[in-house]
C-alpha cells in the first residue's frame, strides 16, 4: 500500500519536473547563452559576463525598436480594451441576428494564421499607401489581440450578478448611469486583465508585425530578427532574456493585482 | 420625533393597481389576466410555490419585465409603459444584490444621489435610514463585511432611502438561517409600521405570509387562487389548493346523504358524522365533495361525544414537537390522518399500534366542491 503510494507520488512528481523541463527549455537555453563571455553563443555558456547585456541595451537599433513596439503596444492593447470590452457587452446582452457571426468573426484571427493576417494587411496598407507608419501595425495587432480582451471581459460579465444592473436602475439610474457606475466599476478588473494580455501578446508578436513593419517602423522583435540574420554574437539572447523579463512582470503584475486564474476564466470562482 | 418622521413618509403613499396582466413565454402562461387592487400603505404578500407567477408579477410592477396585457397603475398613474428607472419602486432582491464596490452608506446614498439631493440632503437622509434599520456605525464597511442579517438591512435600507411609491421584496428571508429569519420577521412589520410604504412581499413560505401581511394573494399556475386576509385565509380557504398550501390539512373524500339549512350530514368513508351547515356551501344531497380538517381540529374523542362522530383508528406514529404532538393515526377505508394534539403529554398518548378514539371538531370542518386542483 505504502510502496504503490510511493511509487505514484514519484511517478507523478516526475511528470511535473518533465513538462517544466519541457516548457521552458527554449528560454532557458537562451537565457543561459546570453552570459557567454565569448562572442560565441555557446551552450553551456563558457563563463559569466554581462557584456552582451550592456550591448543590447545599447544598440539604436533595438532602442528605437523598442520604443515602437512601446508605441503600438500602447495603441493597439487600449483600442482593444475599448472595442474588445463593447465587442463583449454587445454579445453578453444582446440577442440579435447575425451574433453567431459576431461571434465567430471575433475568433477568427485565431484561426487565420499570423503570416496571413500580416500578409493581408501589407496589400491593404500598399493600397492605401500606410505602408511607412503605425497605423496598419497597429490595425493588425488590433485585430490580433482584440479577440483576447473579449474574451477575459466576456467571462467578467458572466460573473457579474445581473441583479446588480436591475437595483441600479430600481434606484432611478439610466441605463447610461447603470453602465458607468455599475457594470464597467464591476468588470474593470477583466476589462485590465485583458489589456494585459493584449499588451504581452502585442509586445512579442512577430510574424505579422514582419509584413506590416517598415524599417522606421519596426517592432523589438522584427528588430530582434533583422538582427540574427547578420550577426551571430549573444546580443540577441540577451535582449530575448529582457524581453522575457518584461513580459514576466507584466504577467506577475496581472497575477498579483487581478488574478490570472480569474480573468482567463480557468476558474469561474 | 418619531411621529413627525411618520407622518412625513406616510403622505408619501401610493396605491398600486393590476389589472388584467397577462404574461406569457411561448406557450407558457407564467402570469394569467391577473386582476388585483392594493390599497396605499398595505402590506400584500404573493404566496405561492415556485413557478406559481408571483416573482414574474412582482418583476412586473417593478418594470423588469413587460406583460404581455394588461396595465399596471401606481398611485392613480398607468405606469406600463414607464421604464424601471422612472418607476419610483424600491425593490429588495433575494440576493440582496448589494453594489459589491461600494461601502454601506454609498449603497444606501445610490437611489438619492440619482434623484440629485444635494450632499447633504443626501447625507442627512442616509443617515436618518441607517439609524433606522439599526445600522448605525456601519456607514463605511465593505458589503462583504456584512453578515447576513446586516446584508439584509442594507438592503431594506437602500431601497426605502428613496422614500419609494412602492416597496417591492423578493423572498428577502429565504437567505437567512431560522432564528434570524424570525426576528428580520418582527423588523420588517416594524419598518412598514413606521413607513406605512405600500408593501408587496414575495414569499413561498405561508408561515412569513400569515405573520407579516394584511392580506395574502394565493397564486397557482399564474392565477389568483384566493385573496384574503390571513386569519380568513386559513379558516375559510378557497378551493383545494388553498387549503392544502396554507398549514397542515386533512383532506379527506366525502359524500352528503343529507343536507339541511342548518345542518349537513356526510360520510366520510365508513363514518357519518353531520356538521353544521356554513353560509357558502352550496351543496346539496347526494353530491360528492371534499372534507378539510386540520390537525388541531382532530381529538381524542370524550364521552361527551356522540357515537356517530367518533371514529376509532390505528396510532401510527407520534411526532413529538415541544409545544405539541403530531399524531398519525391510520383509519380503515380512509387512509392516514393527523391530529395534532398540545402539550407533550407523554402519559396520555396512546401507544403506537393500539386503537385510540378521535372525534374531529365539526364547526371547523371545511367542505369544498370535489374538482381535481
Amino acid at each position: 500500500m505504502s510502496k504503490g503510494t510511493n511509487m505514484r507520488s514519484i511517478l507523478f512528481w516526475t511528470a511535473v519536473v518533465a513538462i517544466l523541463v519541457y516548457m521552458t527549455l527554449p528560454a532557458v537555453v537562451v537565457v543561459a547563452t546570453s552570459f557567454n563571455p565569448t562572442e560565441v553563443m555557446a551552450f553551456p555558456p563558457s563563463g559569466f559576463s554581462l557584456r552582451w547585456y550592456e550591448k543590447a541595451l545599447t544598440y539604436p537599433d533595438f532602442q528605437a525598436a523598442f520604443k515602437n513596439s512601446l508605441i503600438v503596444m500602447g495603441m493597439s492593447s487600449t483600442l482593444a480594451m475599448l472595442l474588445g470590452s463593447s465587442f463583449a457587452y454587445l454579445i453578453f446582452h444582446y440577442n440579435f441576428r447575425g451574433r453567431g457571426l459576431l461571434e465567430a468573426a471575433l475568433w477568427s484571427p485565431l484561426i487565420v494564421p499570423h503570416f496571413t493576417t500580416g500578409f493581408g494587411f501589407l496589400l491593404l496598407g500598399s493600397h492605401l499607401n500606410l505602408t511607412q507608419g503605425f497605423a496598419v501595425i497597429v490595425m493588425a495587432h488590433l485585430l490580433l489581440v482584440t479577440p483576447f480582451v473579449t474574451r477575459a471581459v466576456f467571462v467578467s460579465l458572466s460573473n457579474v450578478d445581473p441583479n446588480y444592473a436591475r437595483a441600479a436602475a430600481n434606484l432611478g439610474a439610466t441605463p447610461t448611469r447603470v453602465m458607468f457606475k455599475i457594470t464597467v466599476p464591476l468588470i474593470l478588473p477583466g476589462m485590465i486583465g485583458g489589456w494585459l494580455i493584449a499588451a504581452i501578446l502585442s509586445l512579442t508578436e512577430f510574424t505579422a508585425s514582419l509584413y506590416v513593419t517598415a524599417s522606421r517602423t519596426q517592432t523589438l522583435p522584427v528588430a530582434m530578427y533583422n538582427y540574427i540574420r547578420e550577426y551571430a554574437d549573444p546580443t540577441i539572447s540577451a535582449i530575448s532574456a529582457l524581453l522575457i523579463l518584461s513580459t514576466t512582470a507584466i504577467m506577475i503584475i496581472a497575477n498579483h493585482f487581478l488574478g490570472l486564474r480569474r480573468i482567463l476564466g480557468i476558474d469561474n470562482g | 420625533m418619531m411621529h413627525q418622521k411618520m407622518t412625513a413618509i406616510t403622505a408619501l403613499e401610493h396605491s398600486v393597481e393590476i389589472k388584467a396582466v397577462s404574461k406569457t413565454f411561448g406557450a407558457f402562461h407564467a402570469v394569467n389576466n391577473v386582476s388585483l387592487p392594493i390599497r396605499a400603505g398595505e402590506f400584500v404578500t404573493l404566496l405561492g410555490p415556485s413557478g406559481c407567477g408571483k416573482t414574474t408579477l412582482l418583476n412586473m410592477v417593478a418594470g423588469f419585465i413587460d406583460p404581455s396585457a394588461g396595465a399596471i397603475h401606481i398611485g392613480g398613474v398607468d405606469v406600463t409603459n414607464v421604464p424601471v428607472h422612472l418607476r419610483d419602486t424600491g425593490m429588495v432582491f433575494q440576493s440582496y444584490a448589494l453594489f459589491p464596490h461600494m461601502n454601506v452608506f454609498d449603497n444606501v446614498a445610490f437611489g438619492l444621489r440619482q434623484r440629485k439631493f444635494s450632499k447633504s440632503e443626501v447625507t442627512r437622509k442616509v443617515m436618518q435610514t441607517i439609524e433606522m434599520m439599526k445600522l448605525s456605525g456601519m456607514e463605511g464597511r465593505r458589503i462583504s463585511q456584512l453578515s447576513g442579517g446586516q446584508q439584509q438591512r442594507v438592503a431594506l435600507a437602500r431601497a426605502i432611502a428613496i422614500q419609494p411609491k412602492v416597496l417591492l421584496l423578493d423572498e428577502p428571508l429565504s437567505a437567512l438561517d431560522k432564528s434570524l429569519r424570525a426576528q428580520m420577521q418582527v423588523e420588517l412589520i416594524e419598518m412598514h409600521r413606521n413607513t406605512g410604504l405600500t408593501t408587496i412581499f414575495v414569499t413561498h413560505d405561508q408561515g412569513e405570509a400569515l405573520s407579516l401581511s394584511d392580506r395574502i394573494v394565493v397564486m397557482n399556475r399564474g392565477q389568483i387562487q384566493q385573496v384574503a386576509e390571513p386569519i380568513d385565509l386559513y379558516s375559510n380557504p378557497a378551493n383545494g389548493f388553498v387549503a392544502s398550501f396554507i398549514g397542515e390539512i386533512n383532506a379527506l373524500p366525502a359524500a352528503i346523504y343529507q343536507a339541511s339549512d342548518r345542518e349537513i350530514s356526510l360520510a366520510i368513508g365508513d363514518i357519518r358524522m353531520t356538521a353544521p351547515r356554513r353560509p357558502e356551501w352550496k351543496f346539496g344531497s347526494g353530491e360528492m365533495v371534499k372534507a378539510f380538517v386540520r390537525p388541531e381540529h382532530v381529538r381524542m374523542a370524550t364521552s361527551a361525544d356522540a357515537g356517530s362522530n367518533v371514529v376509532t383508528g390505528e396510532v401510527l406514529t407520534h411526532i413529538y414537537q415541544g409545544s405539541h404532538t403530531i399524531t398519525r393515526l391510520r383509519i380503515d377505508g380512509l387512509g392516514p390522518i393527523e391530529m395534532r394534539l398540545p402539550g407533550g403529554d407523554v402519559v396520555g398518548r396512546v401507544p403506537v399500534g393500539m386503537p385510540a378514539q378521535i372525534a374531529f371538531d365539526l364547526s371547523q370542518v371545511i367542505l369544498l366542491a370535489d374538482n381535481p386542483n
